[in-house]
């Protein structure tokens, strides 16, 4: 990528960040309440997207082989079950990340 | 904004401190590890600020996404500060050029400190909540630079790093779960992202686009359903 397509990357990221911390503000900022339905999917979609981004990560998975699938599924239930125990964001992401990393690296 | 508003402020963020700079480190040394200089976590940090946008941006740019992928991608993950700046409106009344920083840096620890905390007897409120935004936006550039630069420094076998976007959904996940007594939106947004996966396959992230579409018509059609079991 050349400097320039970063940059744009970057401010696209930044824009469409910004506009969505914004859009209620401008939306419902100066009438009262926002429409009932846009209350409700922003009480509900949340979740299902997480679900969603959490497919997307595991995408690539191959079964072709042990090696393609056991580490994300090891490494995940472990964050899994480190957040429930400890519930600490750093214990959980940098715990299972390292699990993760000596796992494909040194294991597998 | 003063000393003595500052000071206030400061107690109340120590624990996004802690989390700013450690999920700043790993942000800036995955990018690092991506390949990218120290300069461009410093320029994502200051811009975006965005913890979970910020682990998606590096995998974006990692593999050169369209700018319109890039921008449907954002959007999604963002998708859920929309409440936030709902529950803001009153709060941020009256705070004239310090609003537009206020809504910038609305992210979710920010977010949730605001919605927690009363100004002490005799600091003015609103320079009180900024004092909150702007010490958590730094913590959040230092851990970056942190990371970036020990990724700089330190020559580790890195692969497998970029696994920390995963678990941070996965810890999202966890706390959406607990804290939710209503599940079938996360069952629904797994099914319906993998039937597309099936379908429309993983070569780029486009698959989520009809994902999005089933996710918010089943929303949609489940809501007298959902919104039925709140009346009690």
């Amino acid at each position: 990528m050349t400097t320039a397509q970063i940059a744009a990357s970057v401010a696209v990221m930044a824009v469409v960040t910004f506009l969505t911390r914004a859009l209620p503000f401008l939306l419902f900022g100066r009438r009262g309440e926002p429409p009932k339905v846009v209350l409700y999917l922003g009480r509900f979609l949340p979740p299902a997207v997480i679900a969603m981004l959490i497919v997307y990560c595991y995408r690539g998975t191959s079964f072709a082989q042990l090696s393609a699938w056991a580490p994300g599924l090891i490494a995940g239930l472990a964050v899994v079950f480190l957040h429930l125990w400890k519930k600490n964001n750093m214990v959980s992401i940098v715990g299972g990340t390292i699990l993760y990393m000596v796992l494909v690296q040194a294991v597998f | 904004m003063n000393r003595k508003t500052l000071a206030a402020a400061f107690p109340h963020t120590v624990p996004v401190l802690m989390g700013y700079l450690s999920i700043g480190t790993v942000f800036g040394w995955m990018l690092s590890a991506a390949g990218f200089a120290p300069t461009w976590a410093a320029v994502m940090s200051v811009s975006i600020y965005a913890g979970s946008g910020q682990y998606l941006g590096v995998d974006l740019l990692d593999k050169s996404a369209p700018l319109g992928d890039v921008a449907f991608l954002t959007l999604m993950i963002n998708f859920r500060h929309l409440v936030y700046g709902l529950s803001m409106l009153e709060k941020f009344k009256g705070m004239g050029w310090r609003k537009l920083y206020m809504m910038f840096s609305l992210t979710d620890e920010t977010y949730a400190l605001l919605a927690g905390v009363e100004a002490p007897e005799g600091v003015n409120e609103k320079g009180f909540y900024f004092a909150i935004a702007l010490l958590d936006h730094l913590y959040w550039i230092a851990g970056s630079l942190i990371g970036a630069a020990a990724g700089a420094l330190i020559t580790i076998n890195t692969e497998g790093i970029d696994f920390a976007m995963t678990a941070l959904f996965l810890v999202i996940a966890v706390e959406q779960w607990q804290s939710s007594a209503r599940h079938v939106p996360a069952y629904l947004g797994a099914a319906g992202t993998l039937v597309c996966l099936f379908l429309f396959g993983a070569e780029n992230g486009r698959f989520l686009i009809p994902a999005l579409a089933i996710l918010v018509g089943g929303l949609l059609l489940l809501r007298p359903w959902l919104e039925g079991g709140e009346g009690q």
